[in-house]
């Protein structure tokens, strides 16, 4: 038995065992209802992971320890800051809309945990290959939007409207990029499934052969989860925390594990899309997915130790007015690039003609027509 | 197929479980000591002056049209990209009108300042 | 059987959501009751296989028209008045018109023959729908673009006139 097939080797034995004793169905409903649980505590896991490693590579590219006292390098901190903020009182305004001001911390999570039932762990092991798995995704992401706007306006807070409204506005903004972007993507495989789309990866992974598409999807993925250098609606020294101002406890957890797994879920998109997803030599595939998806989180980590803050003009301009051009004209290019009938071991020099054409003027025009002036209105 | 859809059904009422359980669990072992000066509204610790809702501004109105619009636009040229590979140069010629009406809807609304500041 | 649990319960989703829009005091929720709605609606399209058109309602009625509808809520400051009644005088009319329509509605859609295709669903329905994109519904694909340019154009001289 190979390393591949340990996963659905696991999942046929337990559903043979447990159909023996129950009935078709339910048998069948609980080995779904076990792989929902695997994926949630896998996420749960990871994320409690990534807040100490965040803070620990944070540290290190600051010259500085991240936290070292909770158990041996700090491993045991994720579990002390959840025990804090479980044990913390629920503070709800007067002002606020009771129900939106629950709602939305719940609603904020489902979106980022129904991104996983799509993703490809494995050559064997995605959950459901579902046809048009690129437009779940996608649509997925514009839900978020609702429950953000649910937190800003729930707290009856001036502030906490204000940082909705941004973090929604910068959300949609990228979201149309980012669509352009996959759908070179999409042209290039010919199918909307997460799977073909790694399998149709052969011989080099899309990031390669569509470089600017690459790039739009990335820097459109940093944006879509509020990262810095686009962390705006969540800046603490800019509108103190945005959205979820009025939150503690454990509704204040929600909305970090929402973007946490947000930050995984996205960056697993990027390989998935455009690092060849699970494909690699020697080891299993789910590792090698693993082993990407962490340097792609890291370079997450690594651009917010870097870069400072944009400002909302700067975000929306930059989406609008450079980003969504780009990812049209990208889009034209591929698609020329496809139908030139090209002999196929001149396909990839010619994308690469076709992306380094698009990026010597994209670059031009960016350098020539940025103002160098602040804008006099900033609100 | 529709086997797929019972997976991700069962993954949303998962999805949804999580956070009521990790609320409603804060809910049970949380201190409740409400005072007024906990529930009143943040605003860098001073009092709220004026009418909580503000009245905003158009141009966020405006972003979101634009994105409805080009929101379509995507979700239109799907299926248009799956299928490109297979088809013939005309496909490519549909796609360049598509996309040239769309810039230059994108370019009047440039040129009008719907795209302008936050 | 499963399938007739699904329906049933999707259905609910969305009648409760258009009802709900229609009786809460509170404006926001009645936006959040629409998103219900077509949730109920998305999913009643997953039962007919339809999974693509599904996708679309999320993305777009969702992710798009219902920010917008929940933008011009929150404009509207007035409207957030909690103690302003749902129902008027008028109510009993409305019930007898709306009844009426119903009943219409039962009687056309009952008794219509309507002609179903008989043919299988196409084993690749997104390819189907791109190849047909670019060969019969052409024009109709082209004359989307137009209108969506048609809408961002009027959306915006309306919205600039202020």
């Amino acid at each position: 038995m190979d390393l591949e097939s340990i996963f659905p080797r696991l999942q046929e034995i337990i559903a043979q065992w447990l159909s023996s004793f129950l009935p078709g169905w339910l048998a069948e409903l609980l080995v779904i209802l076990m792989v929902v649980l695997a994926i949630v505590l896998m996420m749960v896991v990871v994320v409690m992971v990534l807040t100490l490693l965040e803070r620990k590579i944070l540290g290190r590219l600051q010259d500085r320890i991240g936290p070292n006292r909770v158990g041996p390098y700090g491993v045991i901190q994720p579990v002390a800051d959840t025990l804090k903020l479980l044990f913390k009182e629920d503070i709800v305004p007067e002002k606020a809309d009771k129900l939106l001001h629950l709602l939305a911390p719940i609603i904020i999570v489902v979106p980022a945990l129904m991104v996983w039932a799509v993703m490809p762990f494995g050559k064997k092991l995605v959950a459901a290959d579902l046809n048009i798995a690129v437009l779940y995704v996608i649509a997925l992401g514009s839900v978020t939007s609702i429950a953000i706007l649910m937190a800003g306006w729930g707290s009856g807070n001036k502030y906490s409207l204000l940082g909705g409204f941004r973090a929604v506005a910068q959300l949609f903004s990228y979201e149309v990029p980012m669509g352009l972007a996959v759908l070179s993507v999409v042209m290039a495989a010919g199918s909307m499934s997460l799977q073909s789309i790694v399998k149709a990866q052969s011989p080099l992974p899309f990031a390669f052969v569509q470089p600017i598409a690459f790039l739009i999807y990335f820097i459109c993925g940093v944006a879509e989860v509020n990262r810095s250098p686009f962390d705006l609606p969540e800046a603490e020294s800019e509108i103190i925390a945005g959205y979820h101002i009025e939150y503690t406890g454990v509704k204040f957890a929600m909305f970090f594990l929402a973007e946490y797994i947000n930050t995984f879920a996205v960056s697993a998109m990027v390989v998935t899309l455009f690092l060849g997803g699970w494909k690699g030599p020697i080891l299993p595939s789910y590792v090698w997915f693993f082993i990407k998806v962490a340097i792609v989180v890291y370079v997450f980590f690594w651009l917010r130790a870097s870069f400072p803050r944009l400002r909302i003009d700067q975000l929306l301009n930059f989406a609008w007015k450079f980003l969504v051009p780009l990812g049209m004209v990208n889009l034209l290019v591929t698609g020329i690039v496809v139908k030139l009938n090209v002999p196929v071991w001149l396909t990839v020099p010619a994308y690469w003609a076709g992306n380094f054409v698009i990026g010597v003027i994209a670059l031009y025009l960016l350098t020539r027509f940025t103002p160098k002036k602040t804008p006099v209105s900033l609100r | 197929m529709l086997n797929q859809y019972l997976f991700i059904g069962i993954l949303a009422l998962a999805s949804f479980a999580v956070p009521v359980i990790g609320i409603g669990f804060a809910w049970l072992i949380s201190p409740k000591r409400a005072n007024p000066l906990k529930r009143s509204i943040y605003e860098c610790g001073l009092e709220t002056i004026g009418e909580t809702w503000v009245q905003f501004r158009v141009q966020y109105y405006i972003y979101a049209l634009v994105f409805a619009v080009f929101d379509v636009e995507i979700a239109f040229l799907l299926p248009w990209a799956v299928a490109y590979n297979r088809l013939g140069l005309v496909a490519l010629v549909d796609v360049v009108i598509f996309l040239g009406i769309l810039a230059t809807a994108l370019a009047y609304a440039w040129r009008k300042g719907a795209l302008r500041w936050s | 059987m499963a399938l007739q649990i699904a329906f049933v319960i999707f259905s609910l989703i969305a009648l409760i959501g258009a009802f709900l829009v229609v009786t809460t005091r509170r404006l926001f929720h009645s936006a959040l009751a629409l998103v219900l709605s077509f949730v109920g609606v998305a999913g009643l399209y997953i039962l007919l296989e339809a999974e693509f058109l599904a996708a679309l309602q999320i993305l777009i009625y969702v992710g798009a028209i219902a920010i917008l509808i929940i933008f011009a809520v929150i404009v509207t400051r007035h409207l957030m008045d909690p103690k302003a009644r749902a129902f008027n005088e008028q109510w009993w009319r409305a019930a007898l018109v709306a009844a009426g329509l119903f009943l219409i509605l039962v009687f056309t859609i009952a008794k219509v023959p309507w002609p179903v295709s008989e043919a299988p669903l196409p084993t690749n329905v997104i390819f189907s729908m791109g190849s047909s994109f670019v060969g019969t519904y052409l024009v109709p694909f082209e004359v989307i673009s137009v209108l969506l340019m048609v809408a961002l154009v009027g959306a915006i001289i309306i919205a600039r006139e202020r």
